[in-house]
């Protein structure tokens, strides 16, 4: 537990006064890192709101922004509010509010092995420069400077994990990270790093507890794998269907080493999406999938970059949308291999589904390539289900609602089928599932689309 | 029981491919339908699975008296009518025993009933087994990356699972080595029974080495121009299809 047990009232999110009582609240906490704080605090007080003639926002309806609706307080930790454990794992922190509330403690072998798996704050405080020396390292810097100064400014915990040299972590570990109270900002962070020939796979869960309920969420994930390491890190994004969410990861690739990052969007009514891949190393590999169910008139606007810094690496990214209704997705990727980049494979796809002729999915690939010995390749489809796959599955008797749900599915499974966890992948399976559920109660007549 | 097509005339895209089309198939019996390329012998097929590009112009089929022309194609099969496709269309993504369970589930909810995963994997393995599939053939995406005999094996489980009053196999056998057409034909021997009533059409008379018919249709201009028993498969083997076009091309 923390003990963090403060009762205050509700901050607007933007007032300096919740900046000093999210600074008042940090007990025991380093200097330099209240310094970062205070330094971010100031940016992101300087830096402007995006707009949508930036090019980083291009089709994104930055109006959807505003943070008014949603509030500060700072976080105090309920133990009576443990939520059920969500997958077998090795290991789970749960948050409930930016407050950790418990979850399963790291199971021993891994524990005895000198792996660290902490809530972010104690961590501070156990093992704070160690936690130093990788804290805001990378962040992804694809457009959202100003929330990723919103995110140091005022987070408080999220996961830290900390996997020593050589040390292979078997069994997944998890962070659920949850919001609950009517119109809670939430700035979970979650930092994984691997040394020198590790090998851990980590979830990371983000949901509102009460669908009902409206969030703010400002999350930042940051996998970095040393040389020869080997990172799996899969993120579900459930947040309630009326919040508006930022999620801005990296993931960075030292020599010979792999992180595979998978991303899956479900909730929130607006969510910013920023995944930054990085090959640091020579012979650095980044896989970055992620796949998307927009329905109602969700906006899901995804910036991706693959930086090849050092030769022989390998980049992989396959962004899967389905959309429905009035659902707008943005896919807007870029490849850059720097000059001494030689030998690098880099390859950018997008595919969308869109199962409504009011459904929007705006795609910008992009190559920049400096190197002049390298395999790249960008695609990107928007395109309709097809019409003799939906036939030949009508003419078996499935309802039409059915075969293209089933089509959908069909259309996830390549990337569901990467997360080498059938329990998660039933997990998102079944967040899937409740989404269409949603829908066909919002459209009577499914049939008719 | 019986699948009753009466004076059914389609077209495609403006061109009309079936005319005044008749033909009655009782649960039972298994009717072969034979002719030349372009004679109308698939688009009978598709328009009684309500195929969208096909259009209905005229006439009437009654799946045991119950109108199936207009029906959407969802419908048509949960009617009763199961077709085999002459090629089968790749789903990536979708499993095959995931795919059967749905079709069954749909057919279910319009009865009310519900089954268990255990029996339903009790069902599919037993017809697996009787068909000499593999077990693992069921975790597959229905027809993906499928050799052509097991494209057929794929759609001959679906029939066995889905139990049809009528099926319709669509030239199934075209382009099949004996392998695969022993497959076709063993599903549907398996099947044949009191039950199930079966159209085969087919350019080529070997598949009915393998499955002996009660009728033969001989079909040109589309319309049938003659009906025997199976020597008359033999006969069209013997002598090709030239004939049919000097004794009937002058009628149609």
């Amino acid at each position: 537990m923390t003990d963090t047990f403060y009762m205050t009232e509700a901050l607007s999110i933007c007032s300096d006064a919740a900046f000093e009582a999210h600074l008042g609240s940090l007990k025991d906490m380093p200097s330099w890192l209240l310094d970062i704080k205070r330094e971010a605090w100031a940016r992101y007080k300087a830096l402007p709101e995006p707009r949508r003639k930036d090019e980083q926002w291009r089709f994104a309806s930055t109006d959807g922004l505003s943070l008014d609706p949603y509030s500060y307080r700072v976080p105090s930790a309920d133990p009576q509010e443990c939520a059920r454990p969500l997958l077998e794992c090795g290991g789970c922190l749960d948050f409930a509010d930016d407050a950790y509330i418990g979850g399963r403690p790291l199971y021993e072998e891994a524990a005895a092995r000198g792996v660290i798996f902490l809530p972010l704050d104690r961590a501070l405080r156990e093992h704070p420069e160690l936690v130093r020396r990788h804290l805001f390292e990378r962040m992804p810097d694809l457009g959202s400077e100003k929330y990723q100064a919103l995110h140091v400014a005022m987070f408080t915990t999220g996961v830290f994990l900390h996997v020593p040299r050589g040390v292979q972590v078997e069994l997944p570990l998890a962070g659920l990270h949850e919001a609950v109270s009517e119109g809670a900002s939430v700035f979970p962070h979650t930092l994984v790093v691997a040394e020198e020939g590790a090998s851990v796979t980590m979830f990371d869960v983000f949901r509102s507890r009460e669908a009902a309920a409206r969030h703010f969420a400002c999350a930042a994930a940051d996998i970095c794998a040393l040389p020869g390491a080997n990172i799996r890190y899969r993120m579900v994004q459930a947040w309630s269907r009326s919040s508006l969410a930022f999620h801005m990861n990296s993931a960075s690739a030292e020599r010979s080493s792999s992180v595979d990052a998978i991303t899956i969007n479900v909730g929130a009514a607006h969510v910013r999406s920023e995944q930054h891949g990085r090959i640091v190393g020579r012979g650095g590999n980044v896989q970055m999938h992620s796949l998307t169910l927009a329905t109602g008139t969700q906006e899901v606007d995804q910036r991706t970059l693959q930086t090849h810094d050092a030769g022989d690496g390998h980049s992989n990214l396959l962004y899967k949308n389905v959309l429905l209704d009035k659902a707008h997705t943005i896919f807007s990727g870029l490849i850059r291999v720097a000059e001494n980049a030689q030998r690098t494979d880099a390859y950018q796809t997008n595919r969308n589904l869109l199962l409504s002729p009011e459904a929007e999915a705006d795609s910008l690939p992009g190559l920049e390539i400096l190197a002049n010995d390298v395999k790249c390749s960008h695609g990107a489809s928007t395109g309709q289900l097809d019409k003799e796959q939906l036939y030949y599955m009508l003419a078996r008797g499935l309802h039409r609602s059915t075969a293209q749900q089933l089509m959908v599915f069909g259309f996830f499974e390549e990337v569901l089928e990467k997360f080498g966890n059938e329990q998660l992948a039933q997990y998102v399976r079944d967040l899937l599932q409740e989404s269409f559920n949603a829908h066909e109660l919002l459209n009577n007549s499914p049939d008719a689309t | 029981m019986s699948l009753n097509i009466n004076n059914l005339s389609v077209s495609i895209a403006e061109r009309q491919i079936l005319k005044d089309f008749n033909l009655s198939v009782s649960r039972g019996e298994v009717h072969a339908i034979m002719g030349p390329n372009g004679t109308g012998k698939s688009t009978l097929a598709k328009a009684l699975a309500a195929h969208p590009d096909y259009t209905v112009t005229g006439g009437t089929a009654l799946l045991d008296g119950a109108e199936i022309i207009g029906l959407e194609p969802d419908a048509v099969a949960r009617l009763g009518l199961f077709m085999a496709f002459q090629y089968p269309v790749e789903i990536p993504g979708v499993s095959i025993a995931n795919f059967i369970r749905a079709a069954l589930t749909a057919r279910l909810k319009e009865s009310g009933g519900d089954f268990s995963a255990t029996a339903y994997y009790k069902a599919l393995y037993a017809q697996m087994d009787a068909l000499k599939i593999p077990r693992e053939f069921t975790s597959r995406s229905v027809n993906v990356g499928f050799s052509g005999g097991e494209k057929k094996r794929c759609d001959i489980l679906q029939m066995a699972m889905l139990k049809p009053s009528y099926a319709i196999l669509d030239e199934t056998d075209s382009g099949l080595d004996i392998d695969a057409l022993r497959i076709v034909a063993d599903g549907v021997n398996h099947m044949r029974g009191p039950g199930t009533g079966f159209v085969i059409i087919t350019h080529y008379q070997r598949l009915l080495n393998y499955i002996k018919p009660d009728y033969v249709h001989v079909m040109y201009g589309g319309r049938i121009v003659k009906s025997g028993g199976a020597e008359l498969a033999l006969e069209l083997e013997e002598k090709g299809y030239g004939w049919v076009e000097k004794e009937f091309g002058v009628l149609v």
